[in-house]
């Protein structure tokens, strides 16, 4: 199925989940520094291995950067 | 002034934040940290770039800093609020430099969406800190709401123009029951500590370090700065006047002459 992620379309599979998503990413085990949004609704650490993703969703995946 | 600052229940003995924007990359950054011996410093959350490679968080980590991040790019009180609750999810802490812009130019901060932000926030158990122009009845609001310190501008962000308005700066100090953190403006030394010097509890600072032209110097003059006018401040500069006052005994003054001294050069002048 077909997700947007950070702006540009994404293919995942079908059951993915905002953790699977994250792996993809090459995101670190922990995950320290990440933060994820899904359709605009903050999804906690805790819950990324069962937050399923829906075809179409609107997926933001932000981290640390320098800034003042 | 105590030798620490405290905010929310935290204790810092630096009194100088530092903002890591600007900085040309991270070995930079790192030796600045260590320069301007910091306890806290600031970052920001931006779209991941799978690309990327070494994230700030470990420069920080190997500094023993603390992570304050901020709600940079946000126009709307419903961004920030957003931007806040994945900080909290993304550093593990409640602390948020809570910004909410109001112009691309000056950015300057929307006083109305600040504060419904700000009160939003701190009703979901933020520790906020806010930067704020220096409008004191702005400030006095924040603090009502429930912020745990105020941040008010010198002058606008990254313009190094230092502290614009010292007298509204006062009025927020005279009345604050917060500490009060100098956000932005600081161009360099002398900005910083006339902050402290005003009684700011403390000074937030990025671009003055991250783009001098040796940030890693610059670090450590700001630093020494704010520990200079956190002295001063304390211990209490005399006050101005218009004409000198010597400090000279004039009792024994010799007299070398028998007629007296020509108007305007009394020889009783004492330096």
């Amino acid at each position: 199925m077909q997700v947007m992620v950070n702006g540009q379309e994404r293919s995942v599979a079908n059951g993915a989940t905002v953790g699977s998503l994250i792996a993809e990413l090459g995101v670190p085990g922990s995950g320290r520094g990440v933060a994820v949004a899904v359709d605009g609704a903050v999804v906690p650490r805790s819950q990324w291995p069962e937050a399923a993703l829906r075809p179409g969703v609107r997926v933001e995946v932000l981290t640390a950067v320098q800034g003042g | 002034m105590d030798d620490a600052l405290l905010i929310a229940g935290r204790r810092f003995s630096s009194r100088l934040i530092l903002g890591t924007g600007g900085f040309t990359n991270h070995e930079i950054l790192g030796r600045a940290l260590a320069s301007a011996e910091t306890e806290m410093c600031t970052v920001a959350l931006r779209r991941l770039d799978p690309g990327s490679r070494g994230s700030i968080l470990d420069v920080l980590d190997r500094a023993g800093v603390a992570v304050l991040p901020n709600t940079a790019g946000c126009f709307t009180a419903r961004d920030a609020v957003t931007t806040a609750h994945l900080a909290r999810e993304a550093f593990s802490t409640d602390w948020i430099k809570l910004e909410v812009i109001g112009d691309d130019r000056t950015l300057l901060p929307d006083a109305v969406e600040l504060l419904a932000a700000a009160e939003t926030l701190v009703d979901q158990g933020f520790v906020v800190l806010p930067y704020t122009t220096d409008d004191p009845v702005l400030a006095r609001r924040l603090e009502d709401v429930g912020c745990a310190a105020v941040m008010p501008l010198g002058s606008p962000i990254g313009s190094g123009m230092g502290i614009c308005n010292p007298y509204n700066l006062s009025i927020i100090l005279e009345r604050a029951g917060v500490p009060v953190i100098l956000d932005a403006g600081v161009g360099t030394a002398s900005d910083a500590s006339l902050a402290l010097e005003l009684g700011c509890d403390a000074v937030l600072c990025a671009s003055a370090i991250s783009r001098a032209q040796d940030p890693v110097a610059m670090a450590r003059a700001i630093n020494l700065a704010v520990q200079a006018g956190a002295l001063a401040a304390a211990a209490g500069r005399i006050p101005r006047r218009r004409y000198a006052e010597g400090s000279t005994p004039q009792e024994g003054t010799p007299v070398f002459a028998s007629e007296p001294a020509p108007a305007g050069n009394p020889a009783q002048a004492s330096a």
